[in-house]
């Protein structure tokens, strides 16, 4: 990918990485709508949903509570998303190689969002006294830069990801030894665990969650048996 | 006696600019004063009404006590924005009104948008994926469906926070806030339930021979992980997982 390709996606990943935490929180970061609008991008919607729905269940298990540390997803799923959407079709590796990078990126920008919220915190205590006074500029400054770095942040993330994965992924693909189906097979594996895993955390609290989880399961046979 | 904030009534601009305000309450969340400074971005367009406006002294005192240590759910948080923006209440009271109402702002709202709402908005996107919808589809119901929710709660979040001011504690009991979770979550397992199995289907596409591998191979790592419980964080894992899997199959 060439720079001119690339400036596209790292606006995306700004965007959306600025969506997780600073604003507005619409969750169009979630990698479902990340992944989608990045192989929109590339001119393969069907190529981003396919990965971003299999990031999406791996996210799943990563709820943003509180000043835990957590993964940023908005700009791994637009990494993630044009990765494979800019992949050739039927390439076995592809799937398994482009998802390894979003979750990279995913951890590497969550550790990124951990330090600018110190850096926030830094010119915080630079500006107390003024803040103490009750100076409307230096809040505005101090809110307004916060969300222009974190803006910053995510396209620094999206460029730097692309570049080190577009060639890596490429090259993983092009020596890939495991067969198609169990590569997917593989891929499908890890996001059922993780989801479901991830289900189980979040609502074994709810009383009869269980027999409701068992009713859907039963609709699902149900479909598989008329379709 | 120090008192705050302006009328009530608040003129209808100024309620839009907080109402906007607080999508962007967390651009400067940092790990010491948390929302605190947000709250401050939120309620300025408020505190211009106070006797003296901008340069008074009033809005500056006020400005510096909101700008200061506040922790809540982002999208509750209009609640406390609402309620700090009172007639004369004194300054020592109002203190006391933020430390109280952080903890049940911050922990009603986790429980009822991060783990219910939202884990719950992702299953039906990823059901409308499973059942064969297109891009559009599956994008356009989850942002719909997800911010119908977030935009509702934002708005009563601030309207509570301006009608009850600090009478604000027992619309924290309201049955969507205390009830909404639970019913959230039997939903979700519901809707889990169908959609998973139904996109897992989609990814591995038709006439596959290794469903049943998948199927077995899923139930006894979901069975493994919910062991784990908090011990184990899934993504990390699948991460680990899938690295090796990569190796793996490059150097074969």
């Amino acid at each position: 990918m060439s720079l001119l390709e690339v400036l596209p996606i790292a606006l995306l990943g700004a965007l959306l990485g600025l969506d997780v935490v600073s604003f507005p929180q619409a969750m169009i970061s979630r990698p479902i709508v990340a992944a989608t609008a990045a192989g929109a991008f590339i001119g393969n919607p069907p190529g981003g949903l396919l990965i971003g729905v299999v990031l999406e269940m791996i996210a799943l298990d990563t709820l943003p509570f509180g000043a835990s540390r957590y993964p940023e997803w908005g700009s791994a799923g637009v990494v993630g998303g044009a990765l494979f959407a800019s992949q050739p079709g039927g390439m076995p590796g592809a799937l398994p190689a482009c998802l390894l990078a979003a979750l990279l990126t995913a951890s590497i920008s969550g550790w990124s969002m951990v330090m600018l919220r110190r850096m926030i915190a830094g010119r915080l205590a630079r500006t107390r006294d003024q803040l103490e006074a009750g100076s409307r500029d230096a809040l505005l400054l101090l809110h307004l830069s916060g969300m222009s770095l974190d803006l910053l942040r995510g396209a620094l993330v999206t460029i730097v990801a692309m570049a080190i994965f577009a060639p890596l992924v490429r090259a993983i693909v092009a020596v890939w030894g495991s067969e198609s189906a169990a590569s997917h097979a593989v891929v499908v594996v890890i996001a059922a665990i993780v989801a479901g895993g991830a289900l189980w955390k979040v609502f074994h609290s709810v009383r009869h969650v269980l027999w409701f989880f068992a009713a859907g399961l039963l609709v699902w046979s149900a479909l598989l048996i008329t379709r | 006696m120090t008192t705050v904030s302006p009328a009530r009534d608040l003129p209808l601009r100024v309620k839009l600019g907080m109402y906007f305000r607080l999508f962007a309450l967390q651009g400067s969340w940092n790990y010491e004063t948390l929302n605190g400074t947000g709250v401050g971005f939120a309620i300025e367009p408020a505190l211009r009404l106070l006797p003296g406006g901008l340069n008074g002294q009033q809005y500056r005192a006020a400005l510096a006590r909101e700008s200061r240590y506040f922790n809540a759910h982002p999208y509750l948080a209009g609640v406390a924005v609402g309620a700090l923006t009172l007639d004369g209440v004194e300054a020592s009271r109002i203190e006391r009104f933020r430390t109280a109402l952080a903890g049940p702002l911050g922990s009603v709202g986790d429980r009822l948008v991060w783990a219910s709402w939202l884990p719950f908005c992702s299953l039906v996107a990823i059901g409308v994926y499973g059942a064969g919808g297109t891009a559009l589809a599956v994008v356009g119901t989850f942002l719909l469906l997800y911010n119908a929710g977030h935009f509702l709660l934002r708005a009563w979040g601030l309207r509570i926070g301006l009608s009850r001011g600090l009478n604000v504690a027992s619309a924290l009991g309201n049955p969507v806030l205390r009830q909404g979770p639970v019913y959230i979550g039997r939903a979700a397992a519901l809707v889990g339930g169908v959609a998973l199995p139904l996109a897992l289907q989609r990814i591995v596409g038709p006439g596959r021979v290794l469903v049943g591998g998948i199927i077995v191979a899923a139930f006894i790592g979901i069975v493994l992980l919910a062991l784990l419980r908090e011990r184990a964080e899934g993504w990390r894992i699948a991460l680990g997982v899938l690295a090796v899997f990569v190796l793996y199959s490059v150097l074969t």
